[in-house]
């Protein structure tokens, strides 16, 4: 798999405070990354300064081979880095087929396309389709603020997926879904994303959504990554126990383990 | 079956009625129809921003530059309308395009707030300028069309239908704008600035056209302006409260048709006329009162009237 995010001596102050520092964070192709950490580790800096929203203050970030520090957040989603938030971005005025519609004639009109009429046959189908593999065909015509939180996360980021990126970064997917809702929920979103053979990097703080879905994991604590390792290895790394998932879940771990082995 | 644009059916329909009409109205009748039209115009770049939840209090500068134009031009020895007409349209968007460097930056009151900053630089310079006018203005030449010279009541009656043609044709060029991805991007950056730009596309630019084609018609309306009174001076051209009357037929057009602009237009011009005529110790207040009504009850503009009788007939 080839190297297409490589991220260098990255660091972020604001002020006397660090957010980010001395991170270095190669991403290869095909890889579903977890970054983990507690509140205020940096998880969400990294994403910001990756996508172009903050400007790090020093460091590299290089995308197939670009330098992409400089770049404003379109650019860098027209190289192919594209993310969702914490709290949906999307037009909440406008019904789910029409924040879609609009998605799509952003990425397809460019230059003089973008004076031809917006609704087409065939753009209509390609959103219906989206509609589909997001599995929200269901709400195509309710508007985007009477949604369902888990409806309207799976808006933000079919939104995100539109312009098919090469690297998807999702803010906290779960986050203020019902528990019964969460597996589903990712379930359709790394199925949506394999079809498009998406790089996915995504920052949770579910530790079984990390384990069910991740193959390597990023650990931040303090503005650094303490830990950059698959994510078996990661979850019993001294530190990651120590600053993000805590000795409690790492005994519930050991527990369940030692359960699933007497079962079998 | 073929999609069917109402509002194009709509809007020929009203031009043709006018067209005819222009052979019988009363001079008057076609003197508040032909400012109705001009500002109008106004209204209708306003509507663009507002769709994109953008407010200027300061769009006499491009009225105002527009009429400007056509009147020094007048002065220069050009006398034909196309000429004047276009002049003023395009210059004000010239302006509206370098101003728009600065304008696309801001939001809200910051934005609406600059515009009026603006629009008091060329009214203090006008202001100021015996070359321009100063405070008295200048009388502009009766008109030519591509070499017709109309006299008497022909000059109205033609410039009437100079008018109607071309503001038939922005609007109806609106309308079908507004339908395009770039039209829809109104409705995006007014709802979600962020996300327009994470689906790779500048909001900053998306209002700087807007923009332009907002100071476009306006210079357009000013030229149209200029003509029909055949005056040009600071204060009924580039004041702050010109500005402000353009928000007024805004509000009381509401957003939802190219059409409403004009009614709206029409509205006010209608409201302050007989307001003048009958009670001329105060009719700021009627006009003022007017608005208040039209805020309380009709809070989505006069056009909303129509989506009631939808309503209320289904």
């Amino acid at each position: 798999m080839s190297v297409i995010l490589e991220v260098s001596d990255l660091q972020k102050t604001f002020g006397a405070v660090v957010a980010a520092k001395d991170i270095n964070v190669s991403v290869s192709e095909h890889e579903t990354i977890g970054i983990i950490g507690a509140n205020g580790a940096g998880k969400t800096t990294f994403v910001n300064m990756v996508t172009g929203y903050l400007k790090p203050t020093s460091g590299r970030i290089q995308f197939l081979g670009q330098d992409i520090i400089h770049l404003p957040p379109r650019d860098i989603t027209c190289l192919g880095i594209s993310r969702s938030f914490q709290v949906p971005q999307v037009f909440m005025s406008e019904t789910v087929f029409e924040n879609l519609l609009m998605a799509y004639a952003i990425v397809e009109d460019t230059g003089l396309a973008m004076l031809s009429p917006i609704m087409s046959e065939e753009r209509a189908s390609r959103v219906d389709a989206h509609l589909k593999r997001y599995q929200i065909e269901d709400y195509r015509d309710a508007v985007a603020s009477t949604l369902p939180q888990g409806v309207r996360k799976l808006l933000d980021i079919a939104m995100a997926a539109v312009r098919s990126p090469r690297i998807l970064m999702l803010d906290e997917p779960t986050s203020g879904i019902s528990v019964e809702e969460k597996f589903p929920l990712m379930d359709i979103i790394m199925e949506a994303l394999k079809q498009e053979d998406t790089t996915v990097l995504f920052i949770e703080h579910d530790m079984e959504i990390v384990e069910r879905y991740v193959a390597r994991v990023l650990a931040f604590y303090q503005g650094e990554i303490v830990c950059d390792a698959p994510t078996e290895e990661a979850l019993v790394d001294e530190k990651v126990r120590e600053f993000v998932i805590g000795e409690e879940y790492h005994r519930t771990r050991i527990e369940r383990a030692g359960t699933e082995t007497g079962n079998a | 079956m073929r999609y069917v644009d109402k509002t194009v059916i709509g809007l020929t329909i009203a031009f043709l009625v006018l067209l005819a009409a222009n052979f019988f109205l009363a001079e008057w009748m076609r003197f508040i129809g032909l400012q109705s039209l001009a500002r109008g115009a106004v209204a209708l770049g306003l509507l663009v921003l507002w769709r994109s939840g953008l407010i200027s209090f300061g769009h006499a500068l491009y009225f105002g530059f527009g009429a400007y134009t056509a009147v020094m031009l007048s002065l220069a020895g050009f006398s034909d309308a196309f000429i004047l007409v276009f002049a003023a349209t395009l210059m004000s968007g010239l302006l509206a395009f370098v101003i728009g460097f600065l304008l696309r930056r801001y939001r809200a009151i910051f934005f609406a707030l600059l515009n009026m900053a603006f629009s008091m630089i060329l009214y203090g310079v006008v202001v100021k300028t015996e070359a321009l006018g100063s405070t008295d203005g200048f009388g502009v030449g009766t008109p030519t069309f591509l070499g017709y010279a109309p006299d008497g009541e022909a000059v109205q009656t033609t410039l009437f239908l100079f008018t109607l043609v071309f503001t038939y044709l922005i609007t109806v060029g609106v309308h079908i704008y507004m339908q395009t991805t770039l039209g829809y991007m109104s409705m995006a950056v007014r709802e979600n600035e962020i996300r327009v730009e994470y689906l790779g596309y500048s909001a900053e630019k998306v209002i700087h056209v807007k923009y332009v084609f907002s100071g476009l018609v306006a210079g357009f309306g000013g030229g149209i302006m200029a003509l029909a009174i055949g005056h040009v001076d600071p204060d009924s051209m580039a004041n702050w409260t010109v500005s402000g009357e353009f928000v007024f037929i805004t509000i009381l057009s509401g957003t939802g048709s190219v059409a409403a602009t004009y009614i709206g237009a029409l509205v006010f011009e209608l409201i302050r006329t007989y307001a003048f005529e009958y009670a001329p110790q105060m009719w700021q207040f009627i006009l003022g009162g007017s608005l208040l009504a039209i805020i309380m009850f009709l809070p989505d503009g006069i056009w909303s009237l129509i989506g009631r009788l939808r309503k209320a007939k289904a």
